[in-house]
């Protein structure tokens, strides 16, 4: 049988994998590069681009995206209501969300042992 | 800045991205079925807490070239600690937050998606893993190598998934070869990132909780671990 031993050191990993999750989510995403990634930089390369990175002229398969449908939810391109600095709280958001959403479906799936 | 990093609606037909769309709801109910297996009591928040560790990481994007970054795609991290099906899961659950609470990724481009990060490269990583397992299983820099070839590839791959919805209903006129060249070029670059990101984070959990690793599961577990899994073995 699982020893409280084993779920205590079990519980602790698991914490300690969280903190780790918030700390990148919640501070080291404020060092994040700003640039675009590699999907983007192919996608607006033929495109000359405006101050905020967004294409202005020219051909690329850019100029066929559309905005986002939710662009003005609260959390849009993850800062708290477009405000500046606030990419580790919506970090931080996102990783107990995640966590709930994956974690409360993954236990709902999980195998039931026989008792 | 833009954090956006995923594709936005329009980038494909319409017709494109439904026929993916399908296709990555096909994939989704497969693996739900398939991923019940691998979970119990114990892997059950293990693969959650991956789930939530691949949501930000993802969120780190890390120079590559002058003007251009690269994030985790995730694909080798959940396919080696929980498996390719619970992992693909994994992986279309960051999406769908990402898509839904912050924005990230179009709607209607959310099945291209899973299917190239969520099932080309889960699956790539897995199959590289499951070549190279009884290296990873022999040896700390075996299961390091392992992970980092996995996950090099899973990028490379999932790229592949986007030039291949570009060749069958992308928009606009950027020839299909260019998009190819360049596609692969800078996600052999982001994969080079990913490697040594996921052979870090493998390596990690691997020193400490081995016997959380699906890849590692039946081998050379220390005796407690022992007990556990015969308890805890399918029937």
């Amino acid at each position: 049988m699982t020893s409280p031993t084993r779920d205590r050191r079990a519980t602790t990993f698991f914490l300690g994998f969280l903190v780790v999750a918030l700390l990148v989510a919640g501070g080291l995403s404020y060092f994040a590069s700003g640039d675009p990634d590699g999907l983007d930089t192919v996608t607006l390369t033929g495109c000359q681009l405006d101050d905020e990175g967004e294409p202005l002229s020219g051909s690329c398969i850019a100029n066929s995206a559309e905005d986002h449908a939710l662009a003005d939810s609260p959390f849009a391109d993850y800062a708290v209501g477009g405000g500046e600095g606030t990419v580790g709280i919506a970090g931080v958001v996102g990783v107990l969300v995640t966590l709930a959403v994956a974690g409360g479906l993954f236990w709902v799936l999980r195998r039931r042992d026989p008792q | 800045m833009a954090l956006a990093m995923h594709m936005s609606d329009g980038l494909v037909s319409p017709q494109t991205a439904l026929v993916f769309g399908v296709i990555a709801a096909i994939g989704l109910a497969i693996a739900a079925s398939r991923a019940r297996s691998d979970l119990d009591d114990r892997t059950a928040p293990m693969a959650g807490l991956v789930t939530a560790f691949v949501f930000a990481v993802q969120m780190i994007n890390f120079p590559i070239l002058p003007g251009a970054s690269g994030h985790l795609l995730g694909g080798a991290i959940v396919a080696i600690l929980v498996g390719p099906w619970v992992g693909s899961i994994c992986i279309a659950i960051v999406l769908v937050v990402q898509a839904l609470l912050f924005a990230d990724g179009g709607l209607t481009a959310l099945g291209t998606s899973i299917v190239n990060m969520a099932f080309l490269g889960v699956f790539t990583a897995y199959g590289v893993a499951l070549v190279l397992r009884r290296f990873a299983r022999r040896s700390r820099a075996g299961l390091l190598v392992t992970a980092f070839v996995a996950a090099l590839l899973n990028v490379v791959v999932a790229s592949l998934g986007f030039v291949l919805q570009y060749a069958v209903g992308g928009a606009g006129e950027v020839g299909l070869g260019t998009v190819f060249a360049l596609m692969v070029g800078l996600h052999t670059l982001i994969g080079v990132g990913e490697g040594v990101i996921t052979a870090a984070t493998i390596g990690a959990v691997a020193a400490t909780r081995p016997d959380l690793v699906y890849l590692l599961r039946g081998s050379r577990p220390p005796v407690e671990v022992r007990g556990r899994r015969t308890e805890g073995a399918p029937s």
